[in-house]
């Protein structure tokens, strides 16, 4: 089983994940062909622009307006994104099937972002059902997700604690892990893929037709 | 469904045209708007949007009714097309006069939601694919629907036939002589350099507006003409209830009319949603990426003719002013600073509202939603808590509104919320403080 985990698991996740990011993000641009008033707006000044001042933190107005919700939302991401890449024990493997190496997260940075990415996610399950507004639009699978997305960091922690049994929590964590890569373009995780394509087309609408900010 | 106050409202054109809609009937319209007449946007913003409600605190509704969820504009979506697109249309006439309250009364298509959401999903857009399926199915607010039968009909929105506009323009062009002379609103006129063109409640119920508009042009010696012909409305209520094969041939024919006349520009009136119809949707829906013929809105024109001196302010206005950045025109074409420029070059005293510019709230009058009608404004004016009170912090004692759907749905505002306060065009400011030259003047 570890074997197997720590082999054609990685692969076939690594797989789906790119051919399937791949297959969604070319199938939208060739849909946005036939949604014909899309490329002809589409500006990079305009798109880079936009997306500029939605990935700084408190780049636009709405992320001012609610503080605390951007920051624990900026940190989730960060950690969620660069845990993962740069944990010791995952650069190390990397190593070993590869032969390549990057830097790599002290553990005590990686165990606390991992503690980060579990404690924020949390804080989004208790936003959802505490927030009435987003209760409203909130559906099984939007919880499921977050739990989905939080399982390898839990598994994580667990095994760098040895708590129950190592073998186990390794397997399930390399299970948890891959499934969580395989879904990001089948889900609403998908969000990720499209962030740059609807932030750009935005701000190409109001900057380049309309000029006018969007933040 | 829970009740609520607007679920009693009575409308004919959505109680007793749902009744005649049958399974077959919705679905085919469902399907035609969802598989043949949308593509990636709908379907990549169905599939991006996080379920995060982030884009809650951006509508005025949602703020005006204590943060009720039902009005946030992702529950909007959600209520209306995420349901279509789940059930494929397999919903019942109830369910489609529901969607219908929710698109037409609900929204005004403003956009503010856009600038919140991370994504910049366009909540807009998606009501207007909701309002699409309804027009198909024809299923629109009586007074909406009646303003789009009249576009059909006669090419503009209030019913005005050729002679009554003929006759308005000589009426405003003698009054305006009473002030200059020589003012006069050349019809036909080929080549000149400008077309104004205006909306139909102009010649309608705001009459005197042409005539300030022909005094400014003969002040400032501008070659203008106007069409004695249909095409000269460039309102579009088509385009907000759905009909958007009227909001084509409206467009068509206004954007026809000035390439008849050989003119090198439009100066639109004050009127926002005009502007949109005419510069965006309008063109788009007619495969043209934009307009053929350059078209500025009248803040624009002001902004020009008082920069180059071309108007000389005799002595500014001395009321306390304040003002409605309107969505289309400021949020829809970045016009924020002109106006402040026009304000503050006419006006001596002028106190900006918050949040202001492209953040403004939006009046709920603009995108159909005022051409509701009398049933509805209950509910608008429950909707507008927020605009009131963003009004009266200001203190002024007139709202200079560059828009007329603005200007109408501010003006029930200040009525509702007992606001003491007045409603104002620029060009009505305008005539009342610029200089005439001796030999022009009467
Ligand atoms: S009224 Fe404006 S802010 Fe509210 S949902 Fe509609 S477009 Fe968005
Ligand atoms: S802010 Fe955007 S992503 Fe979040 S709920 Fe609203 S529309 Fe969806």
């Amino acid at each position: 089983m570890y074997e197997f985990s720590r082999g054609p698991l990685v692969w076939i996740a690594f797989s789906v994940l790119f051919a399937g990011s791949i297959y969604r993000i070319v199938s939208t641009i060739i849909l946005a062909k036939k949604d014909k008033v899309i490329w002809p707006y589409m500006k990079w000044g305009f798109s880079l622009r936009s997306l500029w001042h939605w990935i700084v933190p408190f780049g636009a107005l709405n992320m001012r307006m609610r503080p605390a919700f951007t920051i624990i939302s900026f940190t989730f991401h960060i950690c969620l994104l660069l845990t993962p890449l740069l944990t010791l024990g995952h650069v190390a493997l990397w190593k070993e099937s590869w032969g390549v190496s990057w830097w790599s997260l002290p553990n005590t940075l990686s165990v606390m972002m991992t503690i980060i990415v579990i404690c924020t996610a949390l804080i989004f399950i208790l936003r959802r059902i505490a927030d009435p507004t987003v209760r409203l639009i909130s559906s099984v699978s939007d919880f499921i997700l977050v739990l989905l997305v939080a399982a390898p960091f839990v598994t994580g922690l667990m095994a760098h604690y040895q708590i129950f049994d190592y073998d186990m929590v390794i397997i399930i964590h390399m299970w948890t892990g891959a499934i969580w890569l395989g879904m990001i373009p089948f889900t609403r995780i998908a969000h990720m893929l499209y962030f740059p394509l609807t932030r750009a087309y935005m701000g190409c609408e109001f900057g380049y037709v309309r000029s006018a900010k969007d933040w | 469904m829970k009740e609520t106050p607007e679920s009693q409202v009575k409308d004919p054109g959505l109680d007793d045209a749902v009744k005649k809609l049958t399974p077959e009937k919705i679905q085919r319209a469902v399907q035609r708007v969802l598989t043949k007449e949308c593509a990636a946007r709908l379907k990549v913003y169905v599939d991006t949007c996080a379920h995060c409600g982030l884009c809650a605190e951006a509508c005025h509704t949602y703020l005006s009714r204590d943060k009720d969820p039902m009005f946030s504009p992702v529950a909007k979506v959600k209520n209306t097309l995420w349901e279509l697109v789940k059930r494929k249309g397999n919903v019942d006439g109830e369910a489609i006069r529901h969607m219908a309250r929710i698109a037409f009364t609900e929204c005004g298509a403003c956009r503010r939601c856009s600038m919140y959401c991370p994504f910049g999903i366009d909540i807009a857009y998606l009501i207007m694919v909701v309002r699409r399926i309804c027009s198909l199915l024809g299923v629109v607010p009586q007074y909406l629907q009646d303003t789009t039968n009249s576009h059909a009909a006669t090419n503009n929105q209030m019913w005005v036939h050729q002679d009554e506009w003929i006759d308005t323009l000589q009426w405003q062009e003698e009054e305006a002589q009473f002030e200059i002379p020589t003012c006069r609103i050349p019809l036909e006129k080929e080549g000149a350099d400008v077309m104004y063109s205006v909306i139909a409640p102009e010649p309608k119920i705001l009459a005197q507006l042409l005539g300030n508009m022909a005094q400014i042009f003969t002040v400032v010696g501008e070659d203008w003409t106007m069409p004695a012909t249909d095409g000269w409305d460039n309102s579009n209520m088509a385009m907000y209830s759905g009909d958007f094969e009227i909001m084509g041939r409206v467009e068509r024919l206004h954007w026809e009319t000035a390439a008849r006349l050989k003119v090198k520009k439009i100066v639109m009136g004050e009127c926002g949603h005009a502007f949109r119809g005419a510069v965006y949707d309008g063109p788009r829906w007619l495969g043209w990426q934009f307009p053929p013929i350059p078209m500025v809105h009248a803040i624009e024109y002001y902004y020009d003719l008082l920069k180059s001196g071309r108007i000389k302010v005799r002595e500014k206005y001395k009321e306390h002013v304040t003002v409605q950045d309107p969505c289309n025109i400021v949020r829809g074409r970045g016009l924020g600073d002109k106006l402040r420029y026009v304000i503050n070059a006419l006006c001596e005293n002028f106190t900006d509202v918050h949040p202001r510019y492209e953040h403004n709230y939006c009046c709920m009058a603009g995108g159909g939603t005022i051409n509701c009608g009398p049933p509805w404004k209950r509910s608008r004016m429950v909707s507008n808590k927020v605009k009131a009170e963003q009004l009266k912090a200001t203190g002024a004692d007139i709202i200079i509104t560059p828009c007329h759907n603005c200007h109408s749905g501010i003006e029930d505002i200040i009525g509702f919320y007992k606001l003491g306060m007045h409603v104002k065009f620029i060009s009505e400011i305008m005539v009342e403080v610029m200089e005439i030259p001796e030999e022009l003047k009467a």
